[in-house]
């Protein structure tokens, strides 16, 4: 159908919003409230356009297309609006710019600009609130709050979590948690989703930049550091890098010029993971073992399994996630093998992931007050931390991970996409069960940026019934199935964030879909053009048993490579 | 007047319900009321038990097949659950915020079901046009407003209470006949009609036919029914503000010129209607400056929110600013308020010549402001002086003079 546009015959199709319309012509239109995917909210009303036939001004992200209308986008009296819409929202926003995180990304800033305003019209009082530092991973300041409400949606529209709701009336409304006693005590399961939205720096990560950097400058203790197997498909985009731009040898050099002792990557650790949780599964399949599985990997999925679905605690795996694994064995098997006493190392992660935060602090990581790892960054804190140091990041020689964790397979790569735990541990999983290889690796029902995925491998003479869960608000589905009977799936990857670790929430703001195929894409092709592609094949993992954990599910892993769950029904627990 | 109905003839609206539901073919109707009219809910209910003993509702209705359940929703007194599309969401169990249209809730309303909103007045008056005929119902009103209206009717006026009239009655027959006028002998100022998103119409429009289309030429409206009548000691600007606060804080905070713009027009009122003695020179460009933009953010509040509460936010300046201008130009200029209710812009003075002297004023002033020696006239301080009227409510000899 043609709608007319400043009169120009523009082309649009039945059933959509005027927005989608008058984007694909490349006509910009502000928002700060649109996710696109979601039903419009049409609450910030800054993409509100001028309609013949109607007296007020429509927001263009909720009114359905018909043919023959007529439309203004950048009338006097559209431009007019929008500008005092952000005037409005500037005259109660703190004029903190400069030391806020998202200066110079923050979208409210750019409309502000491109809105050219200039001087604060209106005057008067402003509301003044707490910093919200009660979540290891997440701080939320709602002084910086304009209430487009993205962060509600996709808490409880997307996750499935809804800790987080609107309050109050009036100039008094605000965006809370159950009670107002602060996100630690809600249901939050940590997974960002909500930094990644947010237009402002009403939210972001806890940072340990300056905890990091102090221990970097003192040099007093041996500093390792290891990056998760997705960060090096994103933190270009930090860089001008296109999506999906692997960058992991830079990455490895950026870590050593920052002053870090050792770097190594989690997909070794992932290597690892993939050791112990087929070996957890190969258990239960042959023994009788609670069925299905849960992967572990991803914190954030934990926390909700324990906070919404507590009776099916044991089918978690015991299995720490990559992360824990490694830090483990750099504070034992590394530890040992240096010479260095564990109290003297820092251990660093670089994570796509704010849920990792919290992760450090659980219950049953490390041993006695040695935690596993001390301190984590996101991918945007690492990019943050690049530029503190003056590094020029895209002219740095690659480089290679140390040893003794040096090399690491393609499986453990995969851990960076949905589906990709999966398909590393069918590989392992049918060698430990049958002692022979896979044929085929790549299950390609089992990737992609569907809900659920599901697929049944032969292991064997056994159909083995796999699903992937492609972000935690689709986990309510299966394991409704699950709990209501279904017995056809033995093993359940599950990632919090949509798409999986590439699109965790610490990763680069401003990802669209496309991006994020782009990112997932990236891991793939790794997978596909490097030889070494099953964990129990990688060398240095075969050594790490050799020498220190003896087998896998052995008593030096149980130790050190496992853990426990507890159960969170009481929210004020 | 809603609750009138219900409380004194609730089966009117439950076959109003019964008579539409079977019209758009629903099983399920929804009365959505406050909770803090608890005899509304029970006479409803009752009503409800005994229509369903008789088989008006229920199953099967006076064996026409036609089933109909009637669900009271207890609300909790939010003013924006007025809005048909909050209205949905609170009876749904989530917070009462509009949510844009198209759709309407024809196509997608109540659990994303096609829905009829209408109000209890509506309904109630469908059992006696379709018993009567429409011809009965279309006898009464104008030609474009048809039947009859009921007005809550408050404030400075003889005989309050609900006044049910023809569409088309004049206003002046509204308030001084049916009405009984203004008590004390005191002038008629203005009215403000349609609740507080509604608008005022002064003397000189008096003579104004009430019905839908008339209203909007004075920019006002029907909305709510509402009618509180003001008089000459009523100041104009007091009445804006009043109302603005009303709205600021009902509003749901969804949509941002609503939320903020609302807020910043308060902020403007209260600067007009306030004079401090120790403002600053910023603190009085703010004033003048807020009050330039005053009627341009109006405006975007109207064009730019996005429901009927935010739309019609700005009505009561609007419209007071329309009718009442020099009373803004008093408060904002000559810093005077001729109704003498913005106490902070009042000068209170002594009259020398009738002050005995009893110090009753001085003992009582809060800052200390009034000074003299017994027996001799006293007098005021502006610099302390807060405006609070304390003196002249304990003067026994008229002799402090307010301006």
């Amino acid at each position: 159908m043609k709608i007319i546009v400043i009169n120009n015959e523009v082309e649009a199709k039945e059933g959509e919003f005027l927005l989608a319309a008058l984007r694909r012509q490349g006509i910009k239109i502000p928002t700060l409230c649109n996710i696109d995917g979601l039903d419009p909210s049409g609450s910030c009303r800054m993409c509100v356009v001028e309609m013949e036939g109607r007296p007020d001004l429509v927001p263009s992200c909720a009114f359905p297309v018909y043919e023959g209308l007529k439309i203004l986008t950048h009338s006097e009296r559209v431009v007019t609006a929008r500008k005092a819409i952000v005037e409005l929202l500037l005259s109660n926003h703190p004029d903190d710019c400069l030391y806020c995180v998202r200066n110079g990304n923050c979208e409210l800033q750019g409309l502000a600009q491109e809105h050219c305003v200039s001087e604060r019209i209106f005057s008067g009082s402003k509301n003044s609130y707490k910093l919200d530092y009660s979540s290891p991973a997440i701080v939320r300041d709602p002084a910086k709050c304009v209430l487009c409400g993205k962060c509600v949606r996709v808490c409880e529209e997307i996750q499935n979590v809804a800790c987080i709701d609107f309050a109050g009336r009036g100039s008094k409304a605000y965006i809370g948690t159950a009670f107002d006693e602060g996100l630690n005590v809600s249901s939050c399961v940590k997974c960002g989703q909500c930094i990644l939205v947010c237009p402002t720096g009403a939210l972001t990560e806890r940072s340990h930049i300056d905890e990091v950097m102090a221990v970097l400058h003192e040099k007093k203790k041996h500093i390792v550091v290891q990056h998760a197997p997705s960060v090096s498909v994103t933190v270009g985009e930090e860089f001008g890098l296109k999506a999906g731009k692997d960058v992991n040898g830079i990455m490895t050099a950026a870590l050593r010029k920052m002053g870090f002792d050792r770097v190594f990557e989690t997909s070794f650790s992932a290597d690892l993971t993939i050791m112990e949780e087929a070996s957890e599964l190969a258990d239960r399949i042959q023994n009788g073992g609670k069925l299905p599985m849960f992967t572990s990997c991803s914190p954030g999925w934990v926390k909700y399994l324990e906070e919404f679905y507590p009776e099916m605690i044991d089918n978690l795996s015991s299995c720490k996630s990559p992360q824990q694994m490694l830090g483990a064995v750099i504070k034992s098997y590394y530890a040992e093998r240096e010479d260095i006493d564990p109290k003297d190392i820092y251990s660093v992660s670089v994570m796509p992931c704010t849920a990792k935060k919290f992760e450090i602090d659980r219950d049953g990581m490390g041993r006695g007050d040695t935690s596993d790892v001390d301190a984590v960054l996101t991918t945007r804190e690492f990019a943050k931390m690049i530029r503190m140091m003056g590094i020029d990041f895209n002219s740095l020689e690659p480089d290679g991970a140390d040893t003794p964790f040096g090399i690491r397979s393609t499986a453990g790569k995969l851990f960076g996409a949905s589906g990709g735990v999966m398909e590393a541990a069918l590989r392992t999983a049918h060698y430990f069960l049958t002692g022979k290889e896979l044929e085929i690796f790549e299950i390609k029902e089992i990737r992609g940026m569907k809900g659920i995925k599901e697929a049944k491998v032969m292991i064997g003479e056994l159909e083995v019934g796999v699903a992937v869960v492609n972000g935690v608000g689709n986990a309510q589905k299966l394991l409704d199935e699950i709990q209501a009977g279904r017995d056809d799936i033995h093993f359940v990857e599950i990632m919090t964030c949509p798409g999986g670790c590439v699109a965790g929430g610490g990763q680069p703001i401003g990802a669209d879909p496309e991006k994020i195929k782009a990112r997932m894409r990236a891991i793939y092709k790794i997978d596909k053009e490097e030889t070494l592609r099953t964990s129990h094949n990688n060398p240095d993992i075969k050594r790490l048993y050799d020498d220190y954990l003896g087998k896998p599910l052995g008593h030096k892993s149980h130790e050190l490579l496992h853990t426990h769950y507890v159960e969170r029904k009481d929210i004020m627990k | 007047m809603d609750r009138a109905v219900i409380e004194g003839d609730p089966y009117r609206l439950i076959e109003g319900m019964a008579i539409a539901a079977y019209g758009i073919g629903a099983s399920k109707a929804y009365v959505y009321l406050r909770a803090e009219y608890p005899l509304a809910i029970q006479r409803l209910k009752d009503a409800i038990e005994v229509a369903k003993t008789y088989g008006f509702v229920g199953n099967n209705i006076l064996d026409s097949g036609f089933n109909l359940e009637i669900v009271i929703k207890k609300g909790a007194v939010a003013f924006v659950c007025g809005e048909e599309t909050a209205l949905i969401k609170s009876i749904e169990g989530k917070r009462g915020m509009p949510k844009p249209r198209p759709p309407y809730p024809a196509v997608s309303g109540l659990f994303d079901k096609p829905t009829i909103i209408n109000n209890v007045e509506s309904l109630a008056n469908i059992p006696n046009i379709i018993r009567e005929g429409a011809g009965w119902f279309n006898g009464v009103g104008t030609e474009n407003s048809k039947g009859t209206k009921v007005f809550a009717l408050s404030g400075n006026i003889a005989n309050t209470g609900l006044v049910e009239v023809a569409m088309g009655t004049t206003l002046k027959e509204i308030i001084f006949e049916i009405g009984g006028g203004i008590p004390d002998g005191y002038k008629y100022k203005a009215v403000q009609i349609g609740g507080p998103s509604g608008g005022c119409i002064p003397e000189s429009e008096i003579d104004i036919q009430i019905d839908y289309e008339s209203l909007i030429t004075v920019g006002a409206m029907m909305g709510s029914g509402g009618l509180v009548v003001m008089d000459e000691n009523t100041c104009m600007v007091d009445v804006a503000k009043y109302f603005m606060g009303f709205i600021q804080s009902e509003s749901c905070g969804k949509c941002i010129p609503c939320r903020e713009g609302t807020r910043r027009m308060l902020e403007i009122l209260e600067r007009i209607a306030s004079g401090k003695s120790n403002e600053t020179e910023l603190e009085t460009l703010e004033r003048f400056q807020s009050v330039l933009h005053m009627t341009d953010l109006a405006t975007i509040i109207q064009d730019a929110s996005l429901c009927g509460l935010g739309k019609s936010a700005p009505n009561p300046v609007l419209s007071t600013l329309r009718w009442f201008r020099h009373e803004y130009e008093e408060h904002i200029y000559e810093r005077k308020c001729r109704a003498k209710v913005c106490k902070e812009l009042l000068t209170f003075t002594i009259i020398e010549d009738k002050c005995t002297g009893c110090t009753l004023c001085a003992i009582q002033c809060p800052t200390d402001a009034i000074l003299g020696s017994k027996k001799h006239p006293h007098y005021i301080n502006f610099e302390k002086c807060i405006g609070c009227g304390t003196c002249l409510e304990v003067c026994n000899f008229d002799s402090i003079n307010v301006e």
